[in-house]
C-alpha cells in the first residue's frame, strides 16, 4: 500500500459576490435588495499527489489555482467534493496538519516587518514547538542554500523583494515542512534570482523528500522543476500528466528554426512561417511531416543552421486554454 | 493509492513548554518593536494622556468651586482617580476590531491561520510585550502628574496585589470583547460603527469618563452587571478606593467570570466566523 500526499475528489468552491450596477441609483437600490452572483472559483477538480512528487498547477488568472492552493492548506473551506492532505481534511486545520505543510505565496509577506528575519525565525520556532538545536541546524542550513548569511540580520523593511522573498522561504521551511505549496514563489524576481530559488526548490524537495505543488506563470520554473502539470482553466481540470505529454497530446506540430546560405527566402511551401529575424525563420509543420520537410529543406535549400523543436510551453499552454475557450 | 498520514516531520518540543516559549519570544518581539519606534510610542502614550488630563482638571476645578468635593471625591481624591486610571489604560490597550476589519479585509489573517497555533495567543502576547515599553514611558508622565496635582493615596499592600492581578484581569476582558467584536467582520467589512457604540457604552458604564459613583443610583446598578465596570472603574478603585477584602476577592472573582464568559462568546463566533473567512487580497 502506498501513500498520497494530496488527494482530491471532485473539489469545488463556490463564492457569493456581491453585484450592481454603477451609479447612486443602483447603490440605493443594493440597500433594500442585494443582487448576488455565484463564481465557481474551483468546479469539480480531481487529482492525486504522491509524496515526493512535484507538481506544476497551471491556469491563467482566475482559472482557480490559488483558491485550491488555499483550500488544499486549510485557509478556505470547500463547497463541496473532499480534500485530504497527509491524511488529514484541511479545513479542520489540525495542529499536526499544520505544523506538516506550508504556504508560500509570493505576494505575502509574514515576517515582523520592522525587525531583522531572525526574530522572526525565532518566532517561528516557538509557534511549530522545534526543539533548539533541530532549529538552529535547519536554520543555518537554509540560510546556507539560499546565502541569506548577511540578509537575515537587516530588518525586513530594509530588503528588496528578491532579498525577502528568500528570506521568507526560509522562514516558511523552518518546520521542514512534507509539503509544500508555493504560488507564485518567484513573482517581480529578477531572472538570476528566479533560477536561484527554483534551484534551492529542487534542493530542499530532495534533501527532504517533500511534496511540492507550484503555481507559476513563469514556465521556466514549470519546466525546470515539474516533469507532471496539472492544467486547470475556470475552475475545472483540462490536463492532468508528464509535461512532454502535454505537448503531445495537444500541440500536433513542431518548430523548425533555420538559417539558409543565401538569405531569407520564401520558405511558406514548407510549412506555417511563424516568426523570421533576419536570416533566421521559424517554421511550424504538422508532426508527422516533421522528417520528410526536414529532408526537403536539406535537399533543396542551402542550409546554414536547422534545429528541430517541440514548441514553447507557454504556446502549449495556450493552446490547451484556448481550445478549452472554443469547446 | 491510500490516503495514510506520513510521519511527523520534525520532534516537537512539550506543549505547555512550547506556549510558554511563544508567549515570551512574542512579547519580547513586542518590546523590540516598540523600541524601534520610541518616539512614535512616546508620542502615542502623550496623546493618551490628555484625554485623564482634561477630565482630571475638569473635575478638579468643579471640585475646587463646590467646596472641594463633588460627590465625596476630593480634588487630590481625582487626582489619583486619573493617574492609576492612566496606568489601567495603559494596561488595557488591546487588539482592536479595527485591527480585525484590516485582517480580514486585507487578507492579512492568512499567515496566522497557516500556523498551528490560534491567532488569539499573538495578540494576546503581543499587546502583553507592549505594555513593558508602554508602562516604562508612563512612569515619568505618572510623576510629572503626581507633582502637578498632589493626589491624596492610602494603599495597603493587598490592595497593590490585587491590583496586580485586576490590571491582567481588565486586559483580558477587553481582549476578548473587542475580539468578539472584531470577528463581526467576517460577516460585514466594516465593523467601525458598532465599534463606536462600544466604547461609548464603554466611555459610560467602565468609570473610563467619570467614577461611577457620580453617575445616579440605577446607573451604578447596570454598570455592576455589565462587563465594562471591571476593566477600568474596579482595577482603580484597587488602589484609590476603600474596598474591603471582600469587595476586591468579589471584584477578581467578577473578572474571571467576564473572562469566561468572554472567551466562550468569542470561540462560539470564532467557530462560525472562520467558515466565512476567504482569504481575500493575499
Amino acid at each position: 500500500m502506498s501513500e498520497v500526499a494530496v488527494r482530491v475528489e471532485d473539489l469545488r468552491k463556490v463564492f457569493e459576490v456581491p453585484e450592481r450596477e454603477a451609479g447612486l441609483k443602483a447603490a440605493t437600490k443594493s440597500l433594500v435588495r442585494r443582487k448576488t452572483r455565484e463564481v465557481r472559483a474551483v468546479d469539480g477538480i480531481s487529482f492525486e499527489i504522491a509524496p515526493g512528487e512535484i507538481v506544476g498547477f497551471l491556469g491563467p488568472n482566475g482559472a482557480g489555482k490559488t483558491t485550491t492552493l488555499k483550500m488544499l492548506s486549510g485557509l478556505l473551506y470547500v463547497s463541496g467534493g473532499e480534500a485530504r492532505v497527509l491524511g488529514h481534511i484541511p479545513s479542520k486545520r489540525e495542529r499536526d496538519f499544520l505544523r506538516r505543510i506550508s504556504l508560500v505565496m509570493g505576494n505575502r509577506n509574514q515576517l515582523q516587518w520592522d525587525l531583522p528575519a531572525l526574530d522572526s525565525f525565532e518566532l517561528n520556532r516557538a509557534i511549530y514547538r522545534i526543539p533548539r538545536p533541530d532549529f538552529l541546524a535547519l536554520r543555518d542550513e537554509l540560510i546556507e542554500l539560499l546565502e541569506i548569511g548577511d540578509l537575515v540580520r537587516k530588518p525586513v523593511r530594509q530588503l528588496s523583494l528578491g532579498e525577502r522573498m528568500k528570506v521568507e522561504i526560509v522562514g516558511s521551511l523552518l518546520h521542514r515542512p512534507q509539503v509544500l505549496f508555493l504560488d507564485e514563489p518567484t513573482i517581480g524576481l529578477d531572472v538570476t534570482m528566479q533560477k536561484r530559488l527554483r534551484e534551492f526548490v529542487a534542493e530542499y524537495r530532495q534533501r527532504h523528500e517533500a511534496t511540492v505543488m507550484l503555481t507559476s506563470h513563469y514556465m521556466a520554473d514549470v519546466e525546470a522543476l515539474c516533469e507532471r502539470v496539472i492544467v486547470i482553466h475556470h475552475g475545472k481540470l483540462l490536463f492532468d500528466g508528464d509535461l512532454a505529454a502535454l505537448s503531445d497530446t495537444v500541440a500536433a506540430w513542431k518548430t523548425i528554426a533555420i538559417v539558409l546560405e543565401n538569405g531569407a527566402g520564401d520558405l511558406s511551401s514548407y510549412g506555417d512561417v511563424i516568426h523570421r529575424d533576419g536570416d533566421l525563420v521559424t517554421l511550424r509543420v504538422p508532426k508527422a511531416e516533421t522528417a520528410r520537410v526536414t529532408a526537403r529543406l536539406l535537399a533543396e535549400q542551402e542550409v546554414l543552421d536547422l534545429n528541430v523543436e517541440d514548441p514553447p510551453i507557454e504556446d502549449v499552454i495556450e493552446l490547451v486554454f484556448a481550445r478549452e475557450a472554443v469547446e | 493509492m491510500s490516503a495514510t498520514p506520513a510521519t511527523s516531520s520534525l520532534p516537537q518540543e512539550n506543549r505547555l513548554r512550547s506556549l510558554v516559549d511563544f508567549y515570551v519570544t512574542t512579547m519580547r518581539t513586542a518590546v523590540q518593536q516598540q523600541f524601534q519606534y520610541r518616539a512614535a510610542t512616546y508620542m502615542y502614550l502623550v496623546g493618551m494622556v490628555a484625554e485623564p488630563v482634561i477630565y482630571l482638571v475638569v473635575w478638579s476645578t468643579i471640585a475646587d468651586q463646590s467646596g472641594g468635593t463633588v460627590g465625596g471625591l476630593s480634588a487630590g481624591e481625582f487626582a489619583a482617580y486619573y493617574i492609576v486610571w492612566t496606568l489601567v489604560r495603559t494596561m488595557n490597550i488591546v487588539f482592536t476590531p479595527y485591527g480585525w476589519e484590516s485582517r480580514i479585509r486585507e487578507g492579512e489573517l492568512s499567515g496566522q491561520l497557516l500556523r498551528p497555533l490560534h491567532p488569539i495567543h499573538y495578540d494576546l502576547a503581543w499587546f502583553a510585550g507592549g505594555k513593558i515599553p508602554w508602562v516604562l514611558f508612563y512612569l515619568p508622565i505618572a510623576v510629572v502628574l503626581t507633582l502637578v496635582f498632589n493626589p491624596t493615596f492610602d494603599v495597603r499592600p493587598l490592595e497593590v496585589v490585587v491590583f496586580g492581578v485586576a490590571v491582567w484581569g481588565a486586559y483580558l476582558i477587553r481582549t476578548f470583547n473587542q475580539t468578539a467584536l472584531g470577528l463581526i467582520c467576517f460577516w460585514t467589512t466594516r465593523v467601525g460603527a458598532l465599534f463606536q457604540l462600544y466604547i461609548a457604552l464603554e466611555l459610560l458604564l467602565s468609570g473610563r469618563l467619570v467614577p461611577l459613583t457620580l453617575f445616579p443610583e440605577w446607573v451604578q446598578t447596570v454598570a455592576w452587571f455589565l462587563p465594562f465596570r471591571w476593566t477600568f472603574y474596579f482595577p482603580i478603585q484597587t488602589l484609590v478606593g476603600d474596598l474591603t477584602n471582600a469587595e476586591l476577592l468579589g471584584g477578581l472573582a467578577m473578572q474571571v467570570f467576564w473572562t469566561v464568559v468572554g472567551i466562550g462568546v468569542f470561540s462560539l463566533v470564532w467557530r462560525h466566523a472562520i467558515k466565512r473567512y476567504t482569504a481575500v487580497g493575499n
